[in-house]
């Protein structure tokens, strides 16, 4: 099914998508406040960019840096090509320990790898911690937002699903007492955890250490009751130095939800005293992507959210019309990496407004990599055959001013005498749905000015093409 | 200096008197502009629907058609930016490069090329104005909301210069419209909602008439408000400043 299909079904609810554009609006808003308050985010998003740009041009480098130092920490470093294998290697551990009760607090590569169904598969239990993402987990639902997980439900969805899982009153639906229910049962089973599993935001290859950005402080007391610590990160995570942290740190909060700074910035570079950390580092298509000179920049996002908030589009179209785990124009970007076929109509889910690439912390040129995939899908045959040939069609046509000049004159006379009826069919014109067709004028511009008195100036003699 | 319009093939069948009212306000501001007849399009439409190959037929007759004059002015932003930014394409001769060089949309040919800041005249109403994306962020027309609080822009300025008007403080200073070229049938549900929801910060905010530099945005939105019967008039920013009247 394609983005258009599903978007047609979230705009049905009218109310629901007004309040879905403004609540992620407020979020943009914000973003711009706390953006305007530092006069040098501009140049911090240039240093962001060429950091990162740096990163991924000697990544195999770092990378090996960054295995070495967390080695002399002490730290497990696994090394995972795709999913699968990431998904084997946490099981691994956790059989190791003899656990079955995991805690996760948030991470996109873990649903990436679709690890939750896959540990339950195996009898093991995994509650996700981060508060988003346990509603969405008791719903059975993919997060619609890689920074606000639930942001598609309002305060009485929310108040049913913990009515059903935990009990609460029917209609209840103050966030105040409802959080409170999820914390008391998240409380109970951070202490019952015995694995604790995170996602990094900043892989530090000097340091050998990991940085998790939460706003709850789940990360930290999963992993600090838990005897185990599993960090999972993409390749793509990395950054050299430690010193090179704080440019993204400024960047990433306000960017995201407008903060000065995530509440909770945790290091974790070695081991507590008789437990463990294990960091899995995941390739999964990455390296693929990284091959790809036009898209390769898409490898520097740092998961903000921002362009999601900002996008015209995600804002009235939700989430999950993206069927992919990161939704918005990022994940347009890189879903066709993943699955040219599936995926072919999300980089045309967008009218390439270029609010994204303005937006984006890092300087990703989203906007023109999602044009490019554009003609990637086009010449791999992966649009719409009717788009196609009437394209191929209009190629030929205005590629001549002689049979341009006839066709435009007809269809504007057509438009004169055909009914109202006829051109404004909805399955007859996707344009006259919501629109008016514009009104057809008597005569063209070029009509016009071929009556005109000359000398309009003398031309300058155009060389007349063969 | 030798200028050529390029009438974009909808304004051309649909807004022809777009394209009257730009001759007519270069012609007053002492450039005379010929129109080549045999013009067609910038090819965008197909580019933007990944047929860029199928394009380049288009973007070498364009090229054919203009490479002899010093400027080729068009009101509209986002061709202008598709020649710029996209005749990438093709081998970078003299010509091509020359012809990417020298297309301007018509606001900032009258503003950074004749560098005409105020205009005569009156239009006492109140006008809301349109920025279309690929003026704004892609050719730097006005300023963007992503990096500052400051509203300000060519257009805003030339029509901020005529008697009697008042802008429209509108509260989403420059959110797209849900035009997007071929967007906005293949994608024709969000596209219509996002074009609503710009009319409907114009209708909150007071506007009579609304306008802007690019036809394609203005058709879209002038689709909804005629679908919507609602007493406001939609006009090319080259209407406003030749001095028509709503
Ligand atoms: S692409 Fe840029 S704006 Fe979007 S989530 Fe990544 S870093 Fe943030």
């Amino acid at each position: 099914m394609s983005h258009a299909l599903r978007a047609d079904q979230f705009l049905l609810d009218a109310d629901r998508t007004t309040w879905h554009d403004e609540t992620l609006w407020f979020v943009r808003e914000k973003r711009d406040r706390a953006v305007y308050a530092v006069p040098e985010f501009q140049a911090l998003r240039e240093l962001a960019s060429q950091i990162k740009d740096h990163t991924l041009s000697r990544l195999d480098r770092y990378l090996q840096e960054f295995e070495a130092a967390a080695q002399a920490n002490g730290v497990h470093v696994h090394w995972a090509a795709d999913a699968a294998e990431h998904n084997a290697i946490i099981l691994a551990i956790i059989r190791q320990q003899g656990a079955t009760r995991i805690v996760k607090s948030k991470s996109m590569l873990t649903e990436e790898c679709h690890l939750n169904p896959y540990l339950l598969q195996h009898g093991i239990e995994v509650v996700d911690t981060d508060l988003g993402e346990r509603i969405i987990q008791f719903r059975e639902e993919a997060p619609s937002h890689i920074v606000l997980p639930a942001i598609h439900l309002k305060k009485e969805d929310v108040g049913d699903t913990f009515h059903l899982h935990l009990g609460t009153e029917k209609g209840e639906s103050d966030p105040q007492r409802l959080t409170e229910a999820a914390r008391q049962h998240l409380r109970a089973k951070f202490l019952a955890g015995q694995v604790a599993i995170s996602g990094v935001n900043f892989a530090v290859a000097e340091t050998g250490g990991v940085v998790v950005c939460t706003n709850e402080g789940n990360a930290d007391l999963g992993v600090n009751l838990a005897q185990v610590h599993i960090a999972c990160m993409g390749i793509e995570k990395l950054i050299p130095r430690l010193t090179d942290l704080g440019v993204f740190t400024r960047l990433l909060a306000r960017s995201a939800t407008g903060q000065p700074v995530t509440t909770y910035t945790s290091h974790f570079t070695q081991p507590v005293a008789g437990k463990e950390m294990h960091v899995v580092i995941v390739d999964n298509g990455r390296t693929q992507q990284l091959g790809r000179p036009d898209f390769r920049a898409s490898l520097k996002c740092i998961r903000c959210g921002a362009c999601m908030n900002t996008c015209p589009v995600y804002r009235r179209s939700g989430g999950h019309s993206y069927d992919f785990t990161v939704p918005g124009p990022i994940g347009a970007i890189l879903s066709p990496n993943i699955d040219m076929k599936k995926h072919a109509s999300l980089p045309f889910a967008s009218t390439l407004c270029g609010s994204c690439t303005d937006v984006c912390p890092v300087k990703i040129d989203i906007h023109t990599q999602l044009y490019k995939w554009r003609q990637v899908l086009g010449e791999a045959n992966e649009i719409p055959a009717s788009k196609k040939w009437s394209m191929k069609f209009m190629g030929r046509l205005l590629a001549s001013a002689r049979v341009y000049g006839l066709s435009g004159q007809f269809a504007r006379k057509a438009l004169r005498f055909l009914p109202h009826g006829l051109t404004h069919a909805a399955s007859f014109n996707a344009w006259a749905v919501a629109r008016e067709l514009p009104e057809p004028p008597q005569q063209s511009f070029r009509e016009w000015y071929q009556q005109q008195p000359k000398p309009v100036p003398q031309p300058p003699q155009p060389q007349v093409p063969a | 200096m030798k200028v050529a319009l390029f009438v974009p093939c909808y304004i051309d069948q649909f807004y022809p008197q777009v394209g009257v009212a730009t001759l007519q306000l270069l012609e007053k501001l002492g450039v005379p502009a010929y129109f080549p007849a045999q013009q067609t399009c910038c090819g965008q439409p197909l580019a933007n629907s990944g047929c860029e190959r199928d394009a380049l037929p288009i973007y070498k007759h364009f090229v054919r058609t203009f490479q002899d004059y010093d400027y080729v002015v068009a009101p509209s932003g986002s061709c202008v930016y598709h020649v710029r930014k996209h005749f990438d394409k093709l081998e970078q001769t003299a010509e091509v490069q020359h012809v990417r060089g020298a297309a301007y949309d018509l606001i900032d040919f009258i503003s950074t090329v004749l560098q005409v800041e105020t205009l005569p005249g009156a239009f006492p109403h109140k006008v809301g104005l349109h920025l279309s994306c690929h003026g704004q962020r892609g050719l730097h027309q006005a300023n963007e909301s992503e990096l500052t609080p400051v509203r300000d822009g060519q257009l805003r300025r030339l029509l901020a210069s005529l008697d009697g008007i008042e802008l429209t403080h509108l509260n989403r200073n420059d959110e797209c419209c849900g035009f997007g070229g071929t967007f906005c049938v293949s994608e024709a549900g969000i596209s219509a909602r996002m074009g609503q929801d710009r009319v409907a910060d114009h209708v909150r905010n007071g506007t009579q008439v609304l306008t802007g530099s690019d036809m394609s945005c203005l058709m879209h939105l002038e689709g909804i408000v005629r679908r919507a019967q609602l007493p406001m008039r939609v006009m090319h920013a080259a209407e406003i400043l030749n001095g028509l009247t709503p």
